[in-house]
């Protein structure tokens, strides 16, 4: 196979970029659902997991 | 009516995560080494590029979802200063930043395939680069912008104005190699002119559909992020001004009860 070290160099920045912000941003959000109270939290589940949530 | 937190298995809070985003999770997860198996064994060598092509399959759709995301931005600009919603505001931020890392790696990964195939990483007087360049940190400025202290609604406003200028930009860059084609190494595009073998191109499309699945999970985990963040600074506002007034011996009970009484304030 030819020019093998870009090929290698672009891929790894085209999956390994957006799966190192993937995990950024996985992170920032259960950071920030500590602190927010769950009460204001309506916006992070989906209508299958809405439906799940039960009156304390 | 108070709500719980949904729970993992593990007892830890599944923060941005739904049955949604981990049914997508787990079709990239499958679907990414499918694309590589595609794009580096099953698809063949370009006659012109050779083994070179190899590298388009990423490159083409970030680039294609660098315009879907910055168009999603303008989109949720023009809606947020028609609608003053939040929730517009939020969706622009979110996809201007998704925007702004595949734009990035457009730029990157062009640059990469740009090297064997023309001999060089980057040429200033090529208006695709420059446009796309150009593109790009328009709206690392509009990410800037939304760092500026302002109130929520300023910082929103002044954010969608130049969300929704910086969008002009997405036909300058897309149809620049027609308008000047003498003035660009870059080729037009290779998907319409019918040149392509067949699993090129279903590798083409693949690459594409990996990359939708991965905006689409990532615009919905930083939608929430970006939610959870103004909650956060909601709640910060809040605590901040009642703290500023304990400062100033201001009581907010007293004074409420004295205004129902229609005694002074």
């Amino acid at each position: 196979m030819t020019h093998l070290g870009y090929l290698i160099a672009g891929w790894a920045f085209g999956i390994g970029v957006p799966a190192l912000y993937a995990v950024l941003v996985l992170r920032r959000g259960r950071k920030l659902s500590e602190v927010v109270p769950s009460d204001r939290q309506r916006w992070i589940s989906s209508t299958e997991d809405q439906a799940r949530i039960k009156d304390e | 009516m108070k709500f719980k937190t949904i729970e993992s298995r593990d007892g830890q809070p599944n923060a941005t995560s739904s049955r949604s985003t981990r049914f997508l999770g787990l079709c990239l997860a499958l679907g990414v080494p499918i694309l590589v198996l595609f794009a580096f064994v099953f698809s063949p060598k370009d006659d012109t590029m050779d083994d070179a092509v190899r590298l388009l399959y990423v490159h083409v759709p970030v680039a294609i979802f660098s315009y879907i995301a910055f168009g999603v931005t303008a989109m949720g600009s023009i809606f947020y200063l028609w609608k003053q919603s939040r929730w517009w505001d939020t969706t622009a931020h979110a996809s201007a930043e998704i925007g702004v890392i595949f734009c990035g790696l457009t730029l990157v990964t062009g640059s990469i395939w740009g090297r064997p195939t023309w001999n060089t990483w980057w040429e200033w007087g090529d208006v695709r680069l420059v446009t796309t360049l150009v593109m790009f940190l328009m709206f690392i400025g509009y990410l800037a912008l939304r760092q500026v202290p302002a109130t929520p609604h300023v910082r929103a406003k002044r954010a969608a104005i130049v969300g929704i200028v910086g969008t002009i930009n997405i036909p300058i860059v897309n149809r620049s190699v027609e308008w000047w084609e003498n003035s660009t190494l870059h080729q037009q595009s290779s998907l319409t002119d019918g040149n392509l073998e067949d699993l090129t191109l279903f590798t083409w499309f693949l690459g594409t559909l990996i990359f939708a699945l991965a905006y689409v999970w990532l615009m919905i985990h930083r939608f929430r992020v970006g939610w959870l963040s103004s909650e956060h600074d909601a709640l910060g506002y809040g605590a901040a001004i009642e703290e500023r007034k304990a400062e100033a011996g201001i009581d907010t009970e007293a004074q409420a009860q004295a205004s129902e009484d229609g005694g002074p304030q």
